[in-house]
Formats: C-alpha cells, structure tokens, sequence
C-alpha cells in the first residue's frame, strides 16, 4: 500500500505531534507514505468562501500532482479530506467546470485528469488495510480504556461526500476503537461541532461548543476523546483550559489524534508520539495504557 | 401489515405532566408516510397527542419533527424508511421551547427572520401595471433559496443556536442570500453590512447540519457561503470573520500554506490588538510552554511560485 501523504498546514504547524504519529503508525503497519511536499493548503472551507473558484484550481492543482506520481491521496485531517473529496466531486462530475480549472492550469503545466482517488487514514484503515489485519498488529491492548469517538463536522457532513455508512449513526471510529481492545464510550457530543471554525469570531460560542463536548464525553466516563481530525484536537487539546470559562462541568480529558490512539495499542512509545507535548496532560491515560 | 412501535417524546404543561414518552403500537401497511403514523395514532388511540400539520406534501412546512433524533417533515419521510427493528422514535424539533408534545414556539423563528428584512427594497418606481421581472440569469443566483419552505428543519440541529439564542440562524441567512443577490433591490450595500454584524454570517460554525437537514433545495450552509462571498468582495471586512477569511487569502497566496503566527494575529485585527491580547495571549503562552510554537521562519511549499501564480491571476480580495 502506498499513499501520497497529504498533511494539511496544522500537521506541520501546531499539531506536529499527529505527523510524527502518522509515520510511524504506517511504518508499522506496512504502509508507503510518500508525503506531497508541493500540496498547497486546502483553504479548510475558508478561500472557498472568498472565491469558490481560486480554491478549486489551487485543489486540482494538488490533485494533478498526485496523478502525476500515479499515487492516490492520503489526509489525515478531516477537514481537509472533507474539503478535497468536495472539491473532486465537482471537478468529477462536471466536464465543462473541469475544463475550466484545466485551462488554469496548464498555466502551470499542471492537468487534473480524475483518476486519483481521496481517502482518510481511518478510511484506509477500515476499509483498505482491515480492522481484522490491524488487531493482528496490536502488541499492546488499550484494555480497560474508555475512548470517546468525536467524528468532526467534515468527516460526517455533507453526507453525500462521507465514507460513513450511515453518517446520522455512524459506528466506524467505534470499530476502531474495539479493534484496539479499547471501549468506546457513547455520549451526546459525539457528532457535534468542536467549536474551531468560529474560535477567531466568537470565542465565547467557539468554546461553549467545545466544552460541551468535553463535559458529554467525561461524564460518559472517557478516559480520552479521539478523533480524525485536528482542528478539532486544537479546540479540545490546546483551548480545554480555557473552556472552564465558558461552561462548567468536568475537564481535564486527554485527546488524542486517531493515529495516537492506534500508535500506542501498536506498542509505539507515547513520547514518540509527542504526546508529552499535548497542552492537556495526557498522564492519567497513559497510567491505563501501560500498566 | 407490520407492527410498529412509535415512541413519542410528549410534553404536557397543562396537566402538570411536563416532559414524558410514551409508547404506541401500530400496525401499518406499506407505504405510509411518518404523519400518517402520528394521524393513527391520533385518530385511533389519543386525541390529545398534539402536532402541526397541513399540506401533506412538503409545501406547507408545518410538520417538521425529530424524526430518530435528526429533524425531517413528517410528511416527506417513509416510515419504512426510518422504522428500525420494528421502532420509530418521535419528537419536537430541537433548539426550540416546546408549547405541546411536538408543538414547538416558532416566535423566535419568525423574529429573526424579520430581522434580515426579507422584502424587496424596489430599486425602481413601484408600477403597479406591471410585473418586475427578474433575468433567467438573476433568477438562477436566488433560486435556491426561494425553495424554503419556512419549515425550521435547519435550526433543529443548529450548533451555533445550540449555545448561542441570539443567533439569527440558518433559515434567516437563507433568506437574507436571496434578497442580497436580488438585482431589483437597492440595498445591496446596507444588507452587507448588516449581515456582517454579531449573530449573523459570521456566527455559522460551518457544521452542516442545516443543509443536511433541509429538505428543500433551500440548504441554506450553501447560502450562507455565498453571502460571505459577497460581503468579503463588497470591501465589508470590519469584523474577525472577513479578517480571518483575508488573512487566509495572504497567508496561503504567498505560500502556500496557513502562517499559524500571523493568523490569530490578523483576525483579530493589528488595530484592536492591544484590546483583546487576553483572547489570543493564554492559549499561546501554553503553546510555547508545550514547544508547539509556530516555527520562527514559515516555510512555503515546494514550487510556491505555482500557487502564487493562480493566486495573482484569481484573487480578487
């Protein structure tokens, strides 16, 4: 299996802890990752919004030079997978929009052609790799490790574009969970928003969200919270303290990057991982996952 | 014939019950609609179960509820569509006051509505003798928003509502994109800046639960695009939501890449940074004590002159 790594600006920026764990989960789980060093920024919803058109060609853009390697795209980040499989779409089916973004960019000497495919770390696991191939790899069983799934609004929504089976009830990062010989935890939160789109805007709303989600998960009795996608890790992990300010209840919860969480049942050490860099402590997790 | 078993979430202030389930047997043939339940169960076992209806066919907007826990038109739906293992699970839509069982306060929900003031401001003498026509070309910018039905499936789900009930919501910025992209009306530039204001455009987290709701071509996170769109390029950038969007712009338009340094920084705005340093100043001391600080020097990305060239041809901001 190999894969042109698409790694998003927050796995080389303040989430670099979740690109370390991504190669080193895919080292040990067999997997070739040959990272897009060119791939611009998907414009997380963002440009798209100030010019629908501009963001469309700067994606078709990193999807010709996926082609160009003969590799499909792998993201790790579910923002940005819900903004590339989005923008492929519309590229895919419609001929006369695909022409257009072409002819901008043989500007560039670039031609998008639709051949590559988009697909998520969780994704590929669940569907390409198996959950069954992956238990055979787990050294260390994250037993008796209570893991509340959050999914992010670009992973579920729209739900034309998820991978999900069902993404109003999706149980896919569950099946993860129990492969790992964790237990996941269900809670109210588990499909909601983290808050992160409008935390620059409306921090007061931002991290309200965010602390519902934590609070739902605690009081569910998680030990941690996992998800795909890291703008939501930077809402949960980075801003947790300062949610107490905004809604009361319990705090304190580890978070972890979906690749963490499968890193540490493959035995990868936590601060390999940098997960000693997390602004939440992720000690009382780590307590569970090694004794 | 199958046998079903609708559970109903039930509120009854009246009668001093307050907020209840309760359990309905039904036996139903193919092809009825999830009103059609709630009508047997109405018309065959309890008068006083209390729910809107009128049109049937998805033009009135009155039977929004909660259908399994996602807000749907009772009467759009398939029963045998959502009935798992022989269960059906009803109620109120979300992110409303509840007055009766799936009878929901929608004062609010035209209140804010109005606030969007969505009527024409004519951009040219009212003649009564004729109609004032709009281009296929115009047409097609407000049609999807003229499908909604007012029916408030969208604000059931609602994130931003959830935590916050000034926010004017999606239903109202639906209708708010419809008047602002209306070529007849003259108040182009003062509905941009209105729109731009606390608790509208810019309070959308982007959830998507309003479009995936929706059950019009109405989706209004779509609209809710556009409007951005069209406020960002009307030059309306005095808030953090333009401020964030224009940074973005810069940042990957250089180099291909968000600058994690200057983001924060430039949303906030270089004028107003002094008043809200408390805002950004926590979260990035903890960064730097946690050696997660952004790189002193951002690094583009390989070939950068490519995206700057896309950049300096499309980008209009």
């Amino acid at each position: 299996m190999k894969y042109a790594l698409y790694t998003g600006c927050v796995a080389k920026g303040a989430g670099k802890e979740l690109y370390t764990a991504t190669f080193l989960v895919a080292e040990k789980l067999g997997i070739e990752l040959v990272e897009m060093t060119d791939a611009a920024c998907c414009g997380a919803g963002v440009i798209h919004e100030g010019n629908p058109f501009l963001a469309d060609v700067v994606n078709a853009r990193t999807f010709a030079s996926a082609e160009e390697q003969g590799l499909d795209i792998m993201t790790i980040c579910g923002t940005c997978q819900g903004v590339l499989v989005k923008t492929l779409k519309k590229l895919t089916s419609d001929d006369a929009y695909k022409k257009k973004v072409n002819a901008e960019l043989a500007e560039i000497k670039k031609e998008f052609k639709g051949t590559v495919k988009v697909k998520g770390l969780t994704e590929i696991i669940l569907q390409d790799y198996g959950l069954d191939k992956l238990k055979e790899k787990v050294v260390n069983p994250l037993k008796g490790v209570k893991s509340a799934p959050f999914y992010g609004c670009y992973t579920l929504r729209p739900s034309e574009n998820s991978y999900l089976e069902n993404p109003d009830n999706p149980d896919e990062l569950e099946k993860l969970i129990k492969a790992l010989g964790a237990e996941p935890v269900d809670y109210p939160e588990r499909l909601a928003c983290c808050g992160f789109p409008i935390l620059m805007m409306n921090k007061k709303n931002s991290l309200t969200m965010g602390g519902n989600a934590i609070n739902g998960a605690k009081n569910a009795g998680a030990d941690c919270l996992v998800t795909p996608c890291p703008l939501c890790f930077l809402s949960f992990d980075s801003y947790q303290f300062e949610m107490e300010k905004y809604t009361s209840g319990n705090f304190g919860l580890p978070v972890l990057h979906t690749p963490q969480l499968i890193g540490l049942a493959l035995g990868i050490d936590s601060k390999h991982m940098r997960m000693n860099t997390h602004i939440t402590t992720v000690e009382s997790l780590l307590e569970k996952t090694t004794s | 014939m199958k046998t079903v078993v609708v559970t109903i979430d039930r509120f009854d202030q009246e009668n001093q019950r307050g907020s209840y389930q309760q359990d309905f047997t039904i036996e139903i043939p193919n092809g009825l609609t999830v009103l059609d339940c709630l009508n047997k169960i109405k018309w065959e076992q309890d008068h006083t179960l209390t729910y809107r209806m009128s049109c049937r066919s998805a033009i009135c907007g009155s039977c929004a509820f909660r259908i399994n826990g996602k807000s749907k038109l009772g009467c759009k739906t398939q029963a045998d569509d959502v009935i798992t293992n022989g269960k059906l699970r009803i109620g109120p839509i979300g992110n409303t006051d509840i007055i009766k069982d799936l009878v929901v306060d929608l004062e609010p929900f035209w209140y804010k509505l109005k606030k969007v003031k969505p009527w024409l401001f004519a951009n040219k003498p009212k003649d009564t003798t004729k109609e004032f026509y709009q281009s296929s070309e115009g047409y097609h910018k407000i049609e999807d928003a003229s499908t909604c039905i007012l029916c408030a499936c969208c604000i059931s789900e609602c994130n931003s509502l959830k935590v916050d009930k000034n926010y004017v919501g999606p239903a109202a910025l639906a209708k708010a994109q419809r008047f602002i992209d209306d070529s007849r009306d003259k108040n182009f530039v003062q509905r941009t800046r209105e729109i731009s204001e606390p608790t509208k455009v810019w309070d959308c987290t982007h959830c998507g639960e309003c479009s995936e709701r929706c059950p019009t071509d109405a989706k209004p996170l779509s609209r809710i695009e556009e409007i951005r769109e069209r406020v960002v390029n009307a030059g309306v950038h005095n808030n953090g939501g333009a401020r964030h969007l224009l940074s973005f712009f810069k940042s990957v338009g250089s180099s291909g890449t968000l600058d994690e340094r200057k983001i924060p920084i430039e949303s906030v705005g270089i004028g107003n940074l002094h008043a809200n340093l408390g805002e950004i100043m926590p979260v990035g001391l903890k960064m730097l004590s946690h050696g997660k600080a952004p790189s002193m020097i951002h690094h583009n990305v390989d070939k950068v002159g490519e995206v700057r060239k896309i950049f300096k041809k499309l980008n209009k901001l």
